[in-house]
């Protein structure tokens, strides 16, 4: 495709990696696009064995039709045991059009995937219900066994520099009128918090925080952090800030090295956006809040103190150290 | 005139569901079942569309009988007639399972008048697969545009759609052609509250039912028979292991605080 390949793409070889070694089978890369072919060498350095590529114009612009066709021919082809994609607003477009085409079974945005040692099947488990249910899906008769991953669930695997491996260069005859649409215009939306999946620092707010002046705090504390604001659902709701910053089920999922909840009481579907943080670090009044239950740290205080007091620790300690 | 329909979903109100640690089992008793939030700015679409251009917009529903109320819903909000797809042989059906029933539906609508866009929200929130939108435009071969957040216009002649599209840290620009499926997301349209001729209309409508007979359906492709994927377990959410309270005043707890985070070099100087 056009632009910059999704890092959840390396995070899934990771996870691949990991179920093609249980399975004793190799695990391979699809590459679909249009001058495309220097990323395969990213695809071994992550650990794929072989990279199936597929250049052709009318894949240059991402449509879901011929990418579903490209996709699927390979697969019939190839036969792979499991497919997996990244749930990514385009992996998403693109799976749930595959699967139907292959008639086989697709479940969305794993957080586990293993493989059992007696029957040699995928074990893709999955929130449900806003992440007040976690469920373990299979899928026993039909192949592949089709799974998609939100980003940062998986860790990225370490890059092995210099791993080669083989490529495979397949020809599908694609035509642009069999494409059903035309991109127009592509407007990047950058800034803010674009960056809110990959950020190594997150401070978010929630419904605790009472106005929108407020997040000035927090602004002030990710300032000095080099931090990235995010927010619960409460926080979005009311208006404070934009649906792009909301974190957990319905928004995006963070794997951050420090989470700070703040005024953030921790709702099941905001847990399962942040859970996988390094340290989580909860402010709240509330002794009571379920958020203390995850946090790795908590205090239980008023933040219009607490914040403003961490902001300048933060800035004096740091500082202190930097000399 | 645009012959439109927009699949609707009743789901349970999620925040509420909740799993019983003993038995590992569901529960869902008293959780009250909603129309799920992103059908309901596809039917609102699907109703501007009509004001705009003419046309009819039929609703439709996979569910049990007491689904019923998210279709008078979608009358009240302006479509002018509902469809609900009710069988006992639809229970258990997964995600493809019930792109296949509701591709049948929409088949059988389009041999009546031919249809040029299919609406649907952009996921449910009880499952939030976002996989049967999709899975109807790949079986009717309809153009997919999924993450619709604006509708540029309609060229009848052309017969061509033009959207935005709200992907993660860009907006597309894109034409396609028709007949059309569109996801939609909320930033689409603001939702009209509907008026009480609106909502007498819609208590009154009379909901046309069709079960696996009136719909050209192989039995090996619906419920769980025609359902690939299963559920081994479900269980509640593991638990993060708690960590320290950190006690004191403001200021002391955050000196504290900042001093373990700096001295384990989790948050480091730049």
């Amino acid at each position: 495709m056009a632009g910059e390949p999704a890092p959840v793409s390396w995070e899934l070889l990771g996870a691949g990696r990991q179920l093609a070694g249980a399975l004793k089978v190799e695990l391979a890369g699809v590459l679909l696009g249009q001058g495309v072919e220097g990323l395969a060498n990213e695809a071994w350095a992550y650990g794929a064995d072989r990279v199936y590529l597929v250049e052709d114009p009318v894949l240059g612009p991402y449509r879901t039709a011929p990418y579903a066709r490209a996709l699927v021919e390979l697969v019939q082809r190839y036969r792979p045991e499991i497919l997996l994609l990244g749930a990514t607003s385009m992996g998403r477009d693109l799976s749930g059009a595959v699967a139907t085409a292959l008639g086989t079974g697709l479940t969305a945005d794993c957080t586990a995937l293993n493989i059992d040692p007696a029957t040699r099947l995928l074990e893709q488990t999955r929130p449900a219900f806003g992440g007040n249910v976690m469920a373990t899906i299979l899928c026993q008769r039909h192949r592949p066994q089709m799974a998609t991953v939100r980003p940062r669930v998986m860790p990225l695997p370490p890059r092995q520099e210099g791993r080669q491996g083989e490529l495979v260069r397949v020809g599908i005859d694609l035509k642009e009128e069999e494409a059903l649409a035309t991109v127009l215009e592509v407007i990047e939306e950058k800034g803010k918090a674009v960056y809110l999946d990959r950020a190594e620092i997150v401070v978010a707010g929630g419904r605790g925080l009472g106005s929108r002046e407020n997040l000035r705090l927090l602004e002030e504390l990710a300032g000095v952090l080099g931090g990235t604001l995010g927010a619960s659902r409460a926080a979005v709701e009311a208006g404070w800030l934009p649906p792009e910053y909301q974190v957990g089920q319905t928004g995006i999922t963070v794997r951050p090295k420090v989470y700070f909840a703040i005024g953030i009481s921790g709702a099941i579907q905001h847990l399962v956006g942040m859970q996988n943080a390094d340290v989580i670090v909860a402010i709240n009044k509330d002794p009571e809040a379920p958020i203390f239950k995850v946090a790795t740290y908590g205090i239980v205080g008023d933040f219009l103190e607490v914040v403003p007091a961490l902001t300048e620790e933060f800035r004096r300690q740091l500082a202190a150290r930097s000399t | 005139m645009l012959q439109m329909v927009v699949c609707v979903k009743q789901v349970p109100d999620t925040a509420e569901v909740r799993i019983n640690p003993r038995t590992n089992t569901l529960v869902r008793a008293g959780v009250p079942a909603i129309l799920n939030p992103y059908d309901a700015h596809a039917v609102e679409a699907a109703v501007q569309l009509k004001e705009k251009y003419g046309g009819q917009v039929t609703a439709l529903s996979m569910g049990p009988p007491q689904a019923e109320e998210v279709l008078r819903r979608a009358l009240g909000m302006g479509a002018d007639r509902a469809i609900l797809l009710s069988d006992r042989a639809f229970a258990g059906s997964d995600t493809l399972a019930t792109s296949y029933i509701l591709a049948a539906a929409i088949r059988a609508i389009d041999r009546e008048t031919p249809v040029d866009l299919v609406f649907c929200g952009k996921q449910a929130i009880d499952g939030d697969t976002a996989q049967v939108g999709p899975g109807i435009a790949a079986r009717l071969g309809f153009t997919q545009l999924t993450y619709v957040m604006a509708i540029d216009g309609v060229d009848l002649e052309k017969r061509q759609i033009q959207v935005q599209r709200k992907l993660e840290d860009k907006r597309e620009v894109i034409r396609g052609r028709l007949p059309a499926l569109l996801t939609v997301v909320k930033d689409l349209n603001e939702l009209r509250y509907a008026s009480l001729p609106a909502l007498i209309r819609a208590a009154r409508a009379t909901i046309t039912t069709w079960s696996k007979d009136d719909l050209d359906l192989d039995p090996a492709s619906i419920g769980l028979k025609g359902s690939p994927t299963s559920v081994r377990r479900i269980f509640a959410p593991p638990a993060r292991p708690g960590g320290e309270l950190i006690p004191g005043e403001p200021r002391q707890a955050a000196a504290i605080l900042v001093a373990k985070l700096v001295q384990t070099k989790i948050i480091a100087d730049k």
